[in-house]
């Protein structure tokens, strides 16, 4: 979290798009007029597709980190609540973190798909106005923390599998947020994860922000998907800090190597989750399903490990995280 | 998260006076170097460099230095202006250390332990990869040897130019916490001026016992993002160590005159010695204690007069 890029940066982020937007609209255009007129248009309409695909390959092979980072955080991406309703048979929503109160910007509950019971930990951001700013644009405050891992508890009980959608730009910072502890709750909670005697799936769907997102990202196996990224900190505050200009937010975020490639280039990460092409938000549901299958495989290799293995598995892989040289 | 510069230079190294930064007051550099960075006027806990903090702390000849060694590398060729690579040769060059974090095993007053301290001279006590691998193989050291591991922070928060590296190293160290909890064995975190960002939302937080030093700026984000972010000033005394004692978050506030014999106290506790002996409290000047109220004082509170021995 920091401060609010210039408006002009952000709209730059997502230019690429327009041409794509644009040769979509004329294929739509056609499509209308071929049912309008009866006129045989396949042929014309077959070119334009097969454009569309060669430049949205293209583009999409060649975006920067910065254009990635709006790709994640594109307003049709698919968010967790999508997952949920795409991808589950049954979900019992469990609220409150039995202390303090309960928070949107978290959802934790009981989930089933395709026979397979699991607890689900996300960030939520909301579609609508009224849903973001109950969700707070997906910034948690310490009972979010709170609440997952409260129900993670819950989880090792029953002994159920977890698996976390992690999308949010970073834990808030507020008065309220530092009262209650947001720094010390996120702690409790990566180090609780070390702990938990089930198995762990955490997955970035669009921004991996800092703390926030690992405060619910400690798991035994991690994957990202192709167009989200994973960061100590957004590019904006990284350019207000480092370079003293927001609007540099694009050469930060080369800087900061936070695409899901780097992740896995730098050991990070497990896997990256190949999106639809031309990213999710052309194709949710094409991304939801690579994503519940990705899940599925996981869960049925961790099943079969023994927990005393896949604690020590879990601790072994974020020990060799960032080896220092010896002088 | 991330690091952010704090204190900036108001102490010129070699000028005879510096002007505190809390009160204002020009402190005469030599009694303030005596006090061990204690302003006499306000009690304001200065930043303390990581080797003044050690022969503070541990008894005089006993510290033995693990892992010195360690040295980052830039992982992510990060360039912002000027290369991280070169950055870390001349942040080596300037303070002598090779990153921000010293680690070894000492005894205070008697009672052996790993220490682990923050030096905030070296970019900002920022934690990348040295500083988590110190404290995971600190902590895995004092497991295997049974020793209590006490952990001074003192840190702008994760090092952006290992970016998620460092960002890694708040679970690596949390990692190593929960196998040091495991064996049984005890960690103390002391938090001073200023602990934020991913170090307070790391290790620095999931210790057994939480210690500060008065007047500590600690949180989870800057102030400075905070008021951005809200748009409002912020209350009297937010973030400092009153503050999060007030709000339930941390279990004592030490002043750095005392911090050795409390250190002392509670390490009898964990290792099953007698605190009573252990505490003996060293010779200390007669207004030591002064400071303590003061400090609360100029962080928005009133203050209170200091019982002898609070315990
Ligand atoms: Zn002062």
């Amino acid at each position: 979290m920091s401060e609010s890029p210039a408006k002009s940066v952000m709209q730059d982020g997502l230019a690429f798009e327009r041409p794509l937007n644009e040769l979509q609209q004329k294929i739509d255009e056609l499509r209308k007029l071929k049912q309008d007129t009866h006129l045989d248009l396949d042929g014309e309409i077959e070119l334009l597709e097969d454009r569309k695909r060669r430049e949205t390959a293209d583009v999409y092979s060649k975006l920067s980190p910065w254009e990635r980072v709006n790709v994640a955080r594109h307003a049709d991406r698919p968010l967790t609540s999508d997952y949920m309703q795409l991808m589950l048979d049954d979900f019992v929503e469990l609220h409150g973190d039995r202390v303090f109160g309960e928070d949107r910007a978290i959802v934790t509950g009981l989930a089933s798909m395709d026979g397979v019971r699991f607890l689900l930990v996300g960030h939520r951001k909301g579609k609508t106005v009224k849903d973001r700013l109950a969700c707070n644009f997906g910034c948690a405050h310490p009972e979010g923390y709170r609440k997952a891992m409260q129900k993670m508890r819950l989880a090792e009980k029953m002994k159920l599998p977890i698996v976390t959608f992690i999308n949010t730009p970073g834990a808030y910072p507020g008065i309220g947020a530092e009262e209650r502890g947001q720094a010390a709750a996120i702690a409790q909670n990566i180090y609780d994860m070390f702990e938990l005697r089930v198995p762990i799936v955490c997955l970035v769907i669009g921004e991996g922000g800092s703390g926030g997102a690992l405060g619910i990202g400690v798991g035994d196996r991690v994957g990202m998907l192709e167009n989200s990224y994973y960061s100590v900190i957004s590019p904006e505050g990284c350019a207000a800090i480092l370079w003293k200009a927001g609007d540099k937010a694009p050469e930060a975020a080369e800087a900061l190597k936070l695409t899901s490639k780097d992740l896995r280039r730098l050991g990070l990460v497990d896997e990256v989750i190949e999106e639809p092409l031309g990213g999710a938000h052309r194709d949710p549901k094409g991304a939801i399903e690579r994503v519940k299958a990705q899940i599925l495989t996981w869960l049925r290799e961790l099943q079969a490990t023994p927990i005393e293995e896949l604690l020590a598995q879990r601790y072994r892989k974020f020990r060799s995280m960032g080896q220092p040289t010896s002088g | 998260m991330a690091w952010t510069r704090f204190g900036k230079k108001k102490d010129m190294p070699g000028g005879l006076w510096i002007k505190c930064e809390s009160c204002g007051a020009m402190l005469f550099r030599k009694e303030f170097e005596q006090r061990h960075r204690v302003c006499a006027t306000c009690g304001y806990h200065f930043t303390l460099p990581a080797r003044d903090r050690i022969a503070l702390t541990a008894d005089e000849g006993t510290f033995a230095e693990m892992w010195p060694e360690l040295c980052a590398y830039d992982v992510l060729e990060f360039n912002d202006r000027v290369p991280y690579g070169e950055k870390l040769v001349a942040t080596r060059k300037k303070t002598g250390e090779n990153d921000a974090m010293v680690t070894g095993t000492c005894t205070i007053k008697g009672i052996p332990c790993a220490l682990g301290v923050m030096n905030f001279t070296f970019l900002g006590g920022s934690m990348g990869m040295v500083v988590g691998e110190k404290i995971a193989l600190l902590c895995e050291h004092a497991a295997e040897k049974g020793l209590p591991v006490v952990l001074f922070a003192c840190s702008g928060g994760a090092r952006m130019h290992e970016g998620a590296v460092s960002l890694m190293q708040m679970a690596k160290t949390c990692g190593a916490l929960t196998r040091l909890h495991r064996a049984g064995v005890v960690s103390i975190s002391v938090m001073t001026h200023p602990t934020t960002g991913g170090v307070t939302a790391s290790f620095a937080s999931v210790c057994d016992l939480l210690l500060a030093e008065p007047g500590a700026l600690i949180g989870f984000a800057g102030p400075r993002v905070i008021a951005t972010t809200i748009k409002k000033e912020l209350p009297k005394g937010f973030q400092r160590s009153e503050f999060l004692l007030e709000k339930g978050q941390i279990d004592r506030i030490v002043a750095r005159a005392q911090m050795r014999d409390e250190l002392a106290r509670l390490l009898a506790y964990a290792t099953g010695r007698d605190p009573v002996a252990a505490f003996k409290p060293a010779p200390v000047p007669a207004d030591a204690a002064e400071p303590v109220a003061v400090a609360a004082e100029a962080a928005g509170k009133k203050p209170k007069k200091k019982a002898k021995k609070d315990g």
